[in-house]
C-alpha cells in the first residue's frame, strides 16, 4: 500500500506529527496508549476507501511532549485544531483503545461535527463492572501483550521487542501518566456529554478484551443516542492489530453509509 | 560532627518463606500477613530503643517513612517524630526525610513540622525526599509530576513557615486560598533542610542549588566522592565554598560485644534477599517519569529482564569490601570509620545500627555501644579533621540566608 505521505503541523506551542493517505471521505484514525506502529494492515484498508489521517498523540513515544497538557480532553481539542487546520468538514472518527477516548471526548466537544464515530475497546468510562489495566503496575511488555487474544498476533506486530521499542512504550507510558493518572484512563464526565452527539456510533470490542472490561463498552452503547455494539471474535483489546480485516467489515459500511 | 542513629524499623516478622513464594515483598505483598500484635510489640520495642540511645549519649534520631512493605515499619515518620519531641530532651530529630511529592495538602505537612519543632523545643532537621517510586504507586501520586511536586512542595512549606500569613498561592500542582497556618516553627528562618538522596544527579544539584546539606544513602565510598565532587562544582558555580557541613553520609554500621555476633547480625543488613526495599517488580520503583530521563534506555531493559540493575545487587562480601557495611567491636569498628571520615569528610554521619531481625536485646547492645564508645570517638575524630556540622558552624539554613556568597566567574575572566 503506497502513498502515505508524513507530515509534521505546528499547532501552537505543539508540533504534531500525523500521516495520511487515500483519498474520499475524511477518516480520523485515533490510535492506543502503546502508541502505534507506522504500517498497520488495518489503516491501509482504510486507506484504500478513505482520506485517512493517524496523528501520534503528541508526547506518546517521543520525548518532546506539550508539557502543560493533562487531560485526553486537551489531544481532543489539539485534533479538532488539526482538522481546522486542513480544512477537514465531517470527519468520521475511529479510536482504538485509548484514541477510543479522545474520539469520544472530539464527539462530546462538538457533538454537530462528525459523521460517524467507532469506537474499538475504548477507554474513557468507568466501567460498572471490572477495571481497566493498570499499566503502572506490569511491565512494558506485559501489558502490550494483554492486548492480544492470541501471542501469534503480538509476534507479528511487535516481533521481538527491540530496545527502541522499550523506550518508546516507557514514553507513552509517562505521557499517559501525566495526563490519564487518576482517575485511571477514564473520565467521570463524560458519559454524561456523550447523549449530545449526533454522529450514529459503531461501538467494536474483542471478545477476549483484557484491558478495557467490556461493560465499559455497554456503557458507551447506553449513553450515545445512536450507537450498535458488535463484539470480534478471537480478538483482544488491539482488535485492529489482531483482526484488521474483521473490524475494516465492519467500519468500512459504517462510515460508507449516508 | 553530627553523629546520628538509624533504624528503618524492620517489620521482622513478616514471613519470609511466603514473601519468597510469592516473588515479592513490596507494594503488591498482601497486607494480610501483617501481624499488628508484633506490630504493635515492635512499634514499642523502636520507640524505647530512641529513648535508650538518648540516655546512652546518641544525639540524633534519623527518621525515614515507607509503604507498603515489611524491610520499614514507618508509615509516616512524623508520628515517631511527634512521640520523640514529647518523650525525649536533646536528640536531634532529622528526618530523612518527608516525601514531598506525597503530600497533597504542603500546608498541613509544614504545620504538623512546625508542631514537633515547637513541641522538640527546636530539635527538628526538616528533610525532605521524593519517596521511591512504590511510594507513589502505594499512595496514588503521579510518579511523572513527582520532581515538580517536591520543588513546589517545599517551596510552599518554606514559605508557609517563613511568609507572614495570609497569603495566596497559585502553584501548578498546588492551588490554596488561604495560607496562614497558626502554628510556625520555633527555629528562625526555619528548621534545617537536608536532602538525601541515591543516586539522582538532579537531586544533588537541586540540594547544592539550596545550599541544603546532602545526606548520601548507603553508597560506597567511591560514588560518595563523586557526589560531593558534583556538589562542589555546583556549589561555586552558585556562589559559596562546599564544605563537611554540606556533607551527609549513611552508612550500615553493627557493633556488638563480639566478632563473630557483629558479623552474624550484620548480615541481617541483606534481610530482604539483598535489595533494599525487598523484592519488587523493577517498574514499581521506577514507574514511568520517576527516573532520571538519562536512564531511560537502561531502565528499560532492566525491567524486563535484559539488564542488570542498574544500582547493583552486590554481595554482603562485596559490601563490607568496598565499605558500606561495617560490623565489629568499638575497638575493630572505630579505625575503619576513620577512614571512612578521612576519605568523605561528611560533617554529619548517620549509623544505620540494626535492621532485620536482629533481636532486641542485640539492638540494644549496639545502641549502647554506639552511644557509649562509637559515637564519641567519631565525635573526636571529627574534631580533629575539621569537620564541623552546619549547628557548630551555624551555617545558613538556605542559600538565601548566605552572607558569603560570591559573584560567579564570568566566562571571560
Amino acid at each position: 500500500m503506497a502513498g502515505w505521505s508524513e507530515h509534521d503541523i505546528d499547532l501552537g506551542e505543539t508540533k504534531l506529527h500525523y500521516r495520511r493517505a487515500g483519498s474520499g471521505r475524511p477518516v480520523l484514525v485515533l490510535h492506543h496508549d502503546i502508541g502505534t506502529p507506522d504500517s498497520l494492515a488495518f489503516y491501509d484498508a482504510l486507506a484504500a476507501k478513505f482520506d485517512v489521517i493517524v496523528p501520534r498523540h503528541p508526547g506518546f513515544g517521543v520525548p518532546e511532549r506539550p508539557p502543560w497538557m493533562r487531560h485526553p480532553r486537551d489531544i481532543a481539542s489539539l485534533y479538532q485544531w488539526l482538522l481546522a487546520e486542513l480544512g477537514v468538514e465531517r470527519a468520521s472518527l475511529v479510536g482504538l483503545g485509548f484514541g477510543g477516548w479522545v474520539a469520544a471526548e472530539m464527539a462530546a466537544l462538538a457533538p454537530r461535527d462528525f459523521h460517524r464515530l467507532v469506537l474499538v475497546g475504548a477507554m474513557g468510562v468507568k466501567p460498572p463492572e471490572g477495571d481497566i489495566l493498570d499499566q503502572a503496575i506490569i511491565s512494558y511488555i506485559d501489558y502490550a501483550r494483554a492486548g492480544f487474544h492470541d501471542q501469534a498476533a503480538f509476534a507479528r506486530v511487535f516481533g521481538d521487542v527491540s530496545t527502541d521499542q522499550l523506550v518508546a512504550w516507557d514514553l507513552c507510558r509517562e505521557m499517559s501518566f501525566r495526563i490519564a493518572w487518576k482517575p485511571y484512563m477514564y473520565s467521570q464526565t463524560l458519559p454524561h456529554l456523550l447523549g449530545g452527539v449526533r454522529a450514529p456510533a459503531l461501538v467494536v470490542w474483542g471478545d477476549d478484551d483484557k484491558v478495557v472490561p467490556r461493560s465499559a463498552g455497554e456503557r458507551y452503547v447506553r449513553s450515545l443516542r445512536e450507537a450498535r455494539f458488535e463484539i470480534v471474535g478471537a480478538a483482544g483489546h488491539c482488535v485492529d492489530m489482531e483482526q484488521p480485516e474483521a473490524l475494516v467489515r465492519l467500519v468500512t459500511p459504517f462510515i460508507e453509509q449516508n | 560532627m553530627h553523629v546520628m542513629y538509624f533504624t528503618e524499623q524492620p517489620m521482622s516478622a513478616y514471613p519470609a518463606d511466603i514473601g519468597l513464594e510469592v516473588g515479592h515483598t513490596a507494594l503488591m505483598f498482601s497486607n494480610k500477613h501483617f501481624d499488628p500484635v508484633a506490630g504493635s510489640r515492635l512499634y514499642n520495642e523502636y520507640l524505647e530503643h530512641y529513648i535508650y540511645a538518648e540516655e546512652m549519649g546518641v544525639e540524633g534520631f534519623m527518621l525515614n517513612e515507607h509503604h507498603n512493605a515489611p524491610f520499614c515499619m514507618q508509615a509516616k515518620a512524623n508520628i515517631f517524630a511527634a512521640i520523640l519531641a514529647a518523650v525525649t530532651k536533646k536528640a536531634k530529630i532529622v528526618m530523612l526525610g518527608n516525601p514531598l511529592p506525597l503530600a497533597e495538602n504542603p500546608v498541613r505537612l509544614a504545620e504538623e513540622l512546625a508542631m514537633i519543632d515547637m513541641i522538640s523545643k527546636g530539635r527538628l532537621v526538616s528533610g525532605f525526599v521524593r519517596g521511591g517510586g512504590q511510594e507513589q504507586l502505594a499512595n496514588g501520586v503521579n510518579p511523572a509530576y513527582n520532581r515538580e511536586r517536591f520543588e513546589e512542595a517545599h517551596d510552599l512549606v518554606v514559605a508557609a513557615w517563613s511568609r507572614q500569613g495570609p497569603f495566596r498561592w497559585e502553584g501548578t500542582h498546588y492551588q490554596h486560598r488561604v495560607v496562614n497556618p497558626w502554628a510556625v516553627p520555633l527555629q528562625k528562618p526555619y528548621p534545617r533542610v537536608w536532602i538525601p538522596g541515591v543516586l539522582s544527579q538532579e537531586t544533588i544539584i537541586w540540594a547544592a542549588k539550596q545550599r541544603y546539606p546532602y545526606i548520601a544513602l548507603n553508597t560506597s565510598i567511591e560514588a560518595t566522592k563523586k557526589i560531593w565532587e558534583l556538589y562542589d562544582k555546583v556549589a561555586l558555580e552558585t556562589g559559596y565554598v562546599a564544605g563537611p557541613e554540606n556533607r551527609g553520609y549513611l552508612q550500615q554500621v553493627h557493633v556488638s560485644d563480639s566478632e563473630e555476633k557483629a558479623e552474624k547480625n550484620a548480615r541481617q543488613f541483606l534481610w530482604m534477599q539483598g535489595e533494599f526495599t525487598g523484592l519488587a517488580h523493577p517498574v514499581w520503583a521506577n514507574p514511568s517519569g520517576y527516573f532520571s530521563p538519562s536512564l531511560r534506555r537502561n531502565f528499560v531493559e532492566f525491567a524486563v529482564g535484559r539488564a542488570e540493575n542498574p544500582r547493583g545487587r552486590p554481595t554482603f562480601e562485596q559490601q563490607v569490601a568496598d565499605g558500606r557495611i561495617f560490623f565489629g567491636t568499638p575497638k575493630t569498628v572505630i579505625p575503619k570509620l576513620r577512614h571512612v571520615l578521612e576519605e568523605t569528610r561528611p560533617s554529619i554521619y548517620g549509623i544505620w545500627g540494626n535492621d532485620g531481625t536482629v533481636s532486641n536485646a542485640d539492638a540494644r547492645t549496639c545502641i549502647r555501644l554506639l552511644g557509649q564508645e562509637v559515637m564519641p570517638a567519631m565525635r573526636e575524630i571529627g574534631k580533629e579533621l575539621g569537620l564541623h556540622d552546619p549547628f557548630e558552624l551555624n551555617s545558613p539554613v538556605h542559600l538565601k540566608y548566605s552572607t558569603d556568597l560570591k559573584a560567579m566567574p564570568q566566562a571571560a575572566e
